[in-house]
């Protein structure tokens, strides 16, 4: 699931829009364009503004104001399992 | 998004290199043909994967910098020394060769034409990729300030030029270069700074968008000094592309 193969210190994320394409995938929708409430701070965002972090275990979204956890995305064997339990709500626009 | 139509999961699909351009010595555009590919919004990246002959496969984010259109796009490929992927899009690749994409992706990093506010473009290095899209397909007023290290590095160098000259006014383009300026620029080179945004920057009162894209440093320090120049932070939207800026 990484999307690189690095390990340096510097500002090692990008924004939740590169999770389009995996999210796309599992989901078969954009949900970089759902809006997620962090449990740890109650800003709410579109995910395409949380930042992620890239380098495994998984995908991890955290929320840029408070840095908690709001959307993990793991690969098991034949199974992907998306852990949203920092966030307390996604809302997603009804499709047109 | 254009695959919404097909029911079911975002796949991988087939797409063919027709062409490459040089941009500069370590930069390149590739075209790729995609069948039945029904353009994209301004913004917007696909995902490209390789796969090597024992079968292990690696994929990365790349934005598209040509206008919107059917059947092909291009992307713009600045190689990270060391990289997985990058060096391969760069140097290897040539016409004729097969990828796998997936997209057009991502709905929130997007400038659509029609939309009649005022754009404020800023792009660090390879940042300037999806910006390019958008000053390609501008329909309204769009400004684009170009942060490099020197006049070398630039990406698109003469189709900026073609796209400020032709736009009437619409499209305005201004450089800043960090390390090295050309001869008998007005300005010392230095890091973009809040003085700089404030000569590019839209009034306040017009209701303009920002759009920000480049190495993760660069687009936080951009988008910290947008907001301290005034700008409503609910109207600054940023693309990241990972610390070694891509
Ligand atoms: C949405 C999006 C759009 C993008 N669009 C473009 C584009 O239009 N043009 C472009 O040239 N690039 C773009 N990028 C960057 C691109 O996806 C790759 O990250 C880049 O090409 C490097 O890939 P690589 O396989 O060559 O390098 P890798 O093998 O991934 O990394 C090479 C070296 O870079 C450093 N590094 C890279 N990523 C990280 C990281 N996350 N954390 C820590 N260190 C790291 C490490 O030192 C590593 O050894 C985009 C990224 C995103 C998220
Ligand atoms: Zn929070």
């Amino acid at each position: 699931m990484s999307t690189t193969n690095a390990g340096a210190e510097d500002a090692p994320w990008v924004d939740g829009n590169a999770l389009a394409g995996p999210l796309g995938e599992i989901m078969g929708a954009d949900f970089t364009v759902a809006e997620l409430t962090c449990a740890g701070c109650r800003t709410t965002r579109p995910l395409a503004a949380m930042r992620v972090f890239d380098r495994a275990p998984g995908l991890v979204a955290r929320c840029p104001h408070c840095e908690h956890v709001v959307m993990r995305v793991v690969r098991t064997t034949g199974r992907f399992l998306v852990d949203l339990r920092g966030s307390l709500v996604l809302s997603l626009p009804v499709p047109q | 998004m254009a695959r919404a139509a097909v029911p079911g999961r975002l796949t991988w699909q087939a797409a063919t290199v027709a062409a490459t351009r040089a941009e500069t010595a370590t930069a390149r555009t590739l075209v790729l043909d995609v069948d039945g590919w029904t353009g994209h919004v301004p913004g917007q990246h696909v995902d490209v994967r390789l796969t090597a002959p024992d079968g292990y496969t690696a994929y990365r984010s790349y934005s598209i910098s040509s206008a919107p259109g059917p059947d092909w796009l291009e992307v713009t490929v600045q190689a990270v020394t060391d990289g997985e992927v990058s060096p391969y899009l760069v140097d290897v690749a040539e016409p004729g060769d097969q990828l796998e994409i997936r997209g057009p992706l991502g709905g929130w990093f997007v400038r659509r034409p029609a939309d009649p506010r005022p754009a404020l473009l800023i792009g660090g290095g390879s940042g300037v990729a999806p910006l390019m899209s958008m000053v390609r397909a501008a329909m309204n007023p769009t400004r684009l300030l170009y942060s490099t290290r020197s006049p070398s590095d630039a990406l698109f160098t003469s189709d900026l030029a073609t796209a400020r000259a032709a736009g009437d006014g619409l499209v305005a383009v201004t450089h800043v270069y960090t390390r090295v300026a050309p001869p008998g620029w007005p300005a010392p080179p230095r890091r973009l700074d809040a003085d700089a945004l404030s000569r590019v920057a839209w009034p306040r009162d017009a209701d303009a968008v920002a759009f920000v894209c480049g190495p993760t440093g660069f687009v936080e320090t951009v988008a910290d000094l947008l907001v301290d120049i005034g700008h409503d932070p609910a109207n600054i939207r940023t693309e990241r592309f990972g610390p070694t800026g891509g």
